[in-house]
């Protein structure tokens, strides 16, 4: 199945920021906005909700400080104990740098892998480059077009009116 | 005009007064309760004390010791907004313009402190310094210190005198160098104060590398004489730059409750909090850092600087030293939230201050007090009197100039800083 788009062209954030902001008070979708460069206050005025990924975060941290002591306490101090340094076999102070560790090495690695799932990056995906000038010095801002409209000239006028220097379409196939 | 102009009413000026007088009140009391009840007390037992070598503390070696405490705390607050003032100008920050004036006016309580602390020096030297007494190093005395003896070279009285004047000659030239620039970067506007700045910020990050890791040893470290700690100067730094940076943000979140700063928002409130986040932890590494090295070698010279902390009268200050200078402003602080509320900060911050003055109770008590040490009237007199003072000196600085940096080239950037 076809999907149609419509594509608005900006040339400068601050143009970009305040279209946005126009479009959605004019009640239109907006798809996605593509930058060459992370823009400061896209996500607010695209309405874009906070990430929960530093809850994620907070919890592969827990379970990775859980981990490393459990580990420890379990390996030295039950399984196979072992007098080192003449301190206990259960020596806290000793398991404080592993535990850094892996708190560290749980909550990147389980921020990293719940990325990839929660945006569903993986080899075989294929993405749609709307305008390639997009990774250059232009902002893209695509709108979806709903199924059955065929009259363009209305979103055209409306992100023209925005400052858009140029508007396209594109049609992507799913 | 962005100029703001900070006015301090007569009823902040006479709280800080009352904060002196009930500092007074108190210290005065807790100075006759233990003439009087802790006195007779040590009477009795002084047979005992002296035969087995030790004097009991008495009331005035305690009243130096706060003193000491105290001035070392506050110096530490002020020279760290120095620091900050200048870290700043040599990243080419433009975030923190808003809120510069404020550590730039920590700085005012320096020559208050360099004085005092030469005067309690020179006057109670031998009560907080057991390195002072000329005994150690006579070899036909008993008392012979041999490993004390040995390190003459750097700590003796006349040495040690010079390096702290010149410390802080340094640093309160550097202090008027870098404030006097800003103040006329305001009134004559253009750049060339700015690179001018940005120089004398890099002269004074070396001296202050160099002084204050020397300062630590001599004015902390030197207390316990015989132990030596190879971080020990990263440890106090990181102290002191918590509790500076906290002092810092707490000034920031109080005037701004009380309509000032207009233009700072959430997000420099955010970063500050950030700052202070990040150097607990650091604080906490050092710490660590310091412990267990010295936990893990376990030779007796070293670990008794430990075993002291960790005996009766000081465990819980060492527990709770870990608990509300790490645990508690790691949890605190973690989310984004909590870096963007002024309530939450305010109670970090305060937390931290207080945490960092037991911080530095805990370096200087066990070497000095021994076990006779508590927190009593002595203790907390001595605080709020200091607290008052340097409450009086920083507000009376920061009323001086503008709290906005108006000609600042980079108040702009400030201004539409976003996180």
């Amino acid at each position: 199945m076809n999907k149609k788009f419509v594509l608005g062209i900006y040339d400068d954030e601050d143009v970009l920021l305040e279209a946005i902001e126009n479009v959605r008070a004019a009640g239109t979708k907006i798809y996605d906005v593509f930058s060459p460069y992370p823009v400061h206050g896209i996500d607010d005025v695209l309405g874009i909700k906070r990430s929960r990924l530093p809850i994620v975060a907070f919890f592969c941290g827990l379970m990775g400080t859980s981990f490393a002591l459990w580990m420890q306490i379990w390996m030295l101090g039950f399984d196979w104990p072992m007098i080192i340094g003449g301190k206990p076999h259960i020596a806290i102070p000793a398991f404080i740098p592993v535990t850094f560790e892996l708190t560290v090495l749980f909550s990147a690695f389980g921020m990293v892998i719940t990325f990839f799932i929660v945006q569903r990056l993986r080899p075989s995906l294929k993405v749609n480059v709307f305008d390639k000038r997009s990774t250059d010095d232009k902002f893209v801002m695509a709108i979806e077009v709903k199924e059955g409209v065929t009259d363009m000239s209305a979103l055209n006028n409306l992100l023209r009116t925005n400052g858009a220097i140029e508007v396209n379409e594109k049609e992507v196939i799913k | 005009m962005t100029e703001e102009r900070l006015i301090i009413p007569r009823k902040t000026n006479n709280k800080f007064f009352l904060m002196i007088a009930i500092g007074v009140v108190l210290l005065i009391a807790g100075i006759l309760l233990m003439a009087a009840g802790g006195g007779a007390e040590h009477g009795e037992g002084h047979g005992e004390a002296a035969a087995a070598g030790h004097e009991a503390a008495s009331w005035t070696k305690r009243l130096f010791i706060n003193l000491w405490l105290n001035n070392v705390y506050f110096t530490g607050i002020a020279l760290v907004g120095v620091f900050f003032v200048a870290v700043q100008y040599v990243a080419y920050a433009g975030w923190s313009v808003l809120i510069k004036r404020i550590p730039e006016a920590l700085g005012y309580f320096l020559p208050i402190g360099g004085i005092i602390m030469i005067i309690i020096f020179l006057i109670g030297g031998h009560d907080i310094f057991h390195w002072t007494h000329e005994y150690l190093y006579d070899v036909n005395d008993p008392r012979y210190d041999p490993i004390i003896s040995g390190k003459s070279g750097y700590l003796n009285f006349w040495f040690f005198l010079i390096r702290m004047i010149l410390f802080f000659a340094l640093w309160i030239l550097f202090f008027n160098w870098l404030r006097r620039m800003s103040i006329n970067e305001d009134l004559h506007g253009g750049t060339s104060f700015y690179h001018k700045s940005i120089t004398v910020s890099a002269m004074f990050l070396v001296v202050f590398g160099v002084s204050s890791s020397m300062a630590a040893w001599d004015w902390v470290l030197s207390i316990d004489t015989h132990w030596y700690s190879t971080m020990f100067g990263w440890y106090v730094f990181a102290s002191w730059f918590v509790a500076g940076l906290a002092a810092i943000t707490l000034t920031v979140v109080f005037l701004k409750q009380n309509g000032y700063l207009k233009m700072v928002n959430a997000n420099h409130l955010h970063d500050l909090g950030k700052f202070v986040f990040a150097f607990s932890i650091f604080w906490t590494y050092i710490w660590f850092s310091q412990f267990m090295l010295i936990w893990y070698a376990n030779i007796p010279e070293e670990s008794i600087y430990f075993l002291e902390r960790l005996g009766p009268n000081y465990k819980w200050v060492f527990f709770v030293n870990l608990l509300v200078n790490f645990v508690f402003p790691f949890l605190v602080l973690m989310t984004r939230d909590a870096k963007r509320q002024m309530i939450m900060l305010k109670i970090v911050m305060i937390a931290i201050l207080i945490g960092h003055w037991l911080d530095f109770y805990l370096m200087m008590m066990p070497g000095t007090m021994r076990g006779d040490a508590g927190i009593g009237f002595i203790e907390i007199g001595t605080t709020l009197i200091f607290l008052g003072v340097f409450l009086l000196v920083f507000t009376k600085g920061l009323t001086k100039a503008s709290l906005v940096p108006a000609n600042h080239p980079f108040l702009e950037e400030s201004i539409h800083h976003h996180v």
